[in-house]
């Protein structure tokens, strides 16, 4: 069976080897992260619910967070932009590239970067800009697009990528052996990194108090890259300021436990500004473009909850239309349940190119019950179907509810209705043209109807006890 | 979700039997009137009750689903407690409508969300029935799925606990168990590939365990995950967990 919706028929089309890596690496995830949070609190949603609502407060007041912080940035001696669009962004960043003469960058993961195409522009515009994230080279290696949130390679296995790095000259023969990809891939980094004049991050979180930029990584990727050059750009969308250093014991603590079942990640980078003439080390300049991209847009929606994620990808692990359909299938940046949400918000005036993707859950609520700020993603999801409801975008395959609410609304015709469903039992419904039956009769049968029954049963047993 | 503690108990109550029952699971409602009834209460069924308006709420069509969901709150008017069997109908009663009501709220639709029970649910936590003195005629293993609606209420445990309480019963631990059968209301005919495989993925982990039976809060989920189990030839015999009561007390 296929139906109309793209996102059903990505996952109808997509290769079995594909959807296995995706899935097993999802439910890995999920596995992992039950295990670990679990063991560590007693209550991990009494925690959930205080990141909850701090990430809350902060967007409640984000004016005053994003200038406190800005102001603490520049007092430790870094430069602050701020970017309207995906446009301004990439802009801002290649003048400050210009400004600083620089022709070759390395690159930390940064879904933000992600969300402006920042790789392609930069390259268009002369700049040779290397992703030094494992997942995110072979994608680059290979043309290719993150299909999840923290794992972007997750839809591809080692063969495909031994194969690539033969291809790429990374490798001279074909090794697929883990341990070999990764050693390979590190000689070859360390190289590029010392070339680099130049390191573009993202970052998990800003503190407003102290100006702090904190960077969590597995590989130490961005440590690498920062260590040699003399300048750093971080790109950082408005959401990820939180008040205070404090807070971090929450955030932190969740994070790496939600995203890969990890207690911390290998590496927490804390950036305190540029290199402080007491330090050997160090870009001596830094810069912070803090991204607007739409955001205020959701802020003033009724779907605010989704900017207090602090892209873990548990959601993505959990939710079993990704682990059938893959990122990919999302048409967009984010994918799985928090990109149901964000991705057609973000896309602000295109919102109807992608109103399909709040459609595609069966709204079981397992991506709310591990979000570690517990964004209520069901919710949002329905928020945008009525949206898209009311904006009149043509769905496909959508069933009119107009008939069944005349129906549900007029109770004597309801009982009749009842009661003749039960010809049903005597019609050859394998042959009826009704699409949403054929779609259910296509895998499934149906029980007999039983239309009324239970209301004659109440009638009788009625006239029994009044006779 | 309407607060959970504060709900009217009593022993006149209001039986929501759903539309699933009413088309097709005529025995599941008939149960929840046995086992009501025979935990002392009296049970009253609404004649003019039709359906929680939830296909339309799902489907985003939020101008049709309050027009349903106004119905069924003044089919269910009044102080009574409102009893059904089905965790997505509860759920319905008492999230879904606050929130498709938010702009406008309505003293009726607050009232009906303050009143709903998800049947066991009400038996477990509402009439304080933990252990059910029912008795299988021979060892039987039960697989329970909890059903997505269920998330973050008590009826999960509630229903848990009251099976494990039947003599010669055993619940048994299945693979994946929080992750959804694929129904989803319109879901399963407008997502056909990933709803069948979603379904098959489920009816896989709960078929490795070997159970006697399927045991669900709501027939939807079982409708589907039944429906794909026959038509893949590996028909699995199933039951709302009120028909579990209802049939061990009984034999």
């Amino acid at each position: 069976m296929i139906g109309n919706q793209l996102i059903d028929q990505y996952a109808c089309h997509i290769s079995d080897e594909k959807q296995q890596s995706v899935s097993q690496g999802a439910a890995a995830g999920t596995a992992k992260r039950y295990q670990v949070l679990h063991q560590d609190y007693q209550d991990p949603d009494g925690l959930r619910q205080i990141a909850a609502a701090i990430k809350d407060h902060t967007l409640h007041h984000l004016g005053d967070y994003l200038a406190q912080a800005e102001q603490a940035l520049v007092a430790r001696g870094a430069t602050v932009h701020f970017a309207a669009t995906d446009e301004d962004a990439r802009q801002t960043i290649l003048g400050i590239l210009q400004n600083h003469g620089v022709s070759r960058l390395t690159k930390s993961k940064s879904m933000a970067a992600e969300e402006i195409h920042l790789n392609p522009f930069l390259i268009a515009n002369g700049v040779e800009c290397l992703e030094s994230d494992l997942g995110e080279f072979i994608i680059q290696l290979d043309n290719d697009i993150p299909s999840h949130i923290v794992k972007p390679i997750i839809h591809k296995n080692r063969r495909e990528i031994a194969a690539t790095f033969l291809r790429e000259g990374i490798a001279t023969d074909y090794n697929d052996d883990p341990e070999t990809i990764t050693r390979r891939a590190r000689v070859f980094l360390r190289e590029k990194y010392m070339q680099a004049q130049a390191c573009i991050t993202g970052a998990n979180f800003v503190c407003a108090d102290s100006g702090r930029l904190l960077v969590v990584t597995n590989e130490g990727n961005s440590r690498f890259g920062m260590a040699p050059v003399p300048v750093h750009i971080a790109l950082v969308g408005i959401e990820k300021v939180i008040p205070r250093d404090q807070d971090l014991a929450v955030f932190l603590n969740l994070l790496g436990r939600s995203a890969t079942g990890q207690q911390l990640t290998v590496y927490t980078e804390f950036i305190n500004g540029p290199r402080a003439a007491n330090q050997e080390d160090g870009p001596q300049h830094m810069h912070v473009v803090f991204m607007d991209n739409g955001r205020t847009n959701v802020l003033a929606s009724k779907c605010r909850e989704i900017l207090r994620c602090i892209r873990c990808g548990a959601c993505q692990n959990v939710c079993p239309v990704y682990r059938q359909a893959s990122g990919h299938a999302y048409r967009s940046t984010y994918g799985g349940p928090i990109g149901a949400v964000l991705s057609p918000l973000l896309f602000g005036d295109r919102f109807p190119e992608l109103a399909d993707l709040p459609k595609a859950s069966t709204l079981c609520g397992a991506c709310n019950e591990v979000c570690p700020v517990s964004i209520p993603i069901p919710d949002l999801l329905l928020r945008l179907r009525d949206k898209a409801q009311r904006a009149g975008i043509h769905s496909p395959a959508a069933i009119p509810m107009s008939p069944f609410a005349l129906l549900a609304t007029s109770p004597t015709i309801w009982r009749t209705a009842m009661t003749m469903a039960k010809t049903m039992n005597y019609l050859p419904l394998k042959i009826a043209p009704i699409k949403p039956l054929q779609d259910w009769l296509g895998q499934r049968t149906l029980p007999p109807s039983h239309g009324g029954d239970f209301r004659k049963w109440l009638k009788k047993r009625k006239r029994n006890s009044n006779s | 979700m309407a607060n959970p503690t504060a709900r009217p108990l009593g022993k006149r109550v209001l039986l929501m039997g759903t539309c699933l029952c009413d088309a097709f699971y005529d025995d599941v409602a008939r149960a929840t009137v046995q086992v009501l009834e025979h935990l002392g209460l009296s049970v009253e069924y609404p004649a003019d009750q039709t359906c929680c308006g939830q296909p339309a709420f799902n489907s985003g069509d939020w101008a049709a689903s309050r027009k349903v969901a106004s119905h069924c709150a003044k089919v269910f008017a009044g102080d009574l407690p409102v009893i059904v069997p089905s965790g997505s109908c509860a759920a319905m009663n008492r999230h879904g409508n606050l929130l498709q009501f938010e702009e406008t709220p309505d003293a009726a639709i607050q009232s009906l969300a303050g009143r709903t029970w998800e049947v066991m649910d009400f038996i477990f936590n509402g009439l304080g029935v933990k252990t059910w003195p029912g008795q299988f005629a021979q060892p039987t293993r039960l697989a329970f799925h909890r059903s997505c609606h269920s998330r973050g209420t008590t009826t999960g445990e509630a229903v848990r606990t009251l099976l494990a309480s039947i003599g010669n019963a055993e619940v048994i631990p299945f693979g994946q168990s929080e992750q959804c059968c694929g129904f989803g209301g319109t879901f399963c005919v407008t997502f056909p590939h990933i709803s069948g495989q979603m379904g098959t993925l489920k009816l896989d982990h709960i078929l490795d365990t070997r159970p006697d039976l399927l045991v669900g809060i709501d027939m939807s989920c079982l409708m589907h995950l039944s429906g794909l189990a026959q038509t893949q030839g590996r028909p699995v015999p199933h039951l709302h967990a009120i028909q579990v009561l209802r049939n061990t007390l009984i034999t």
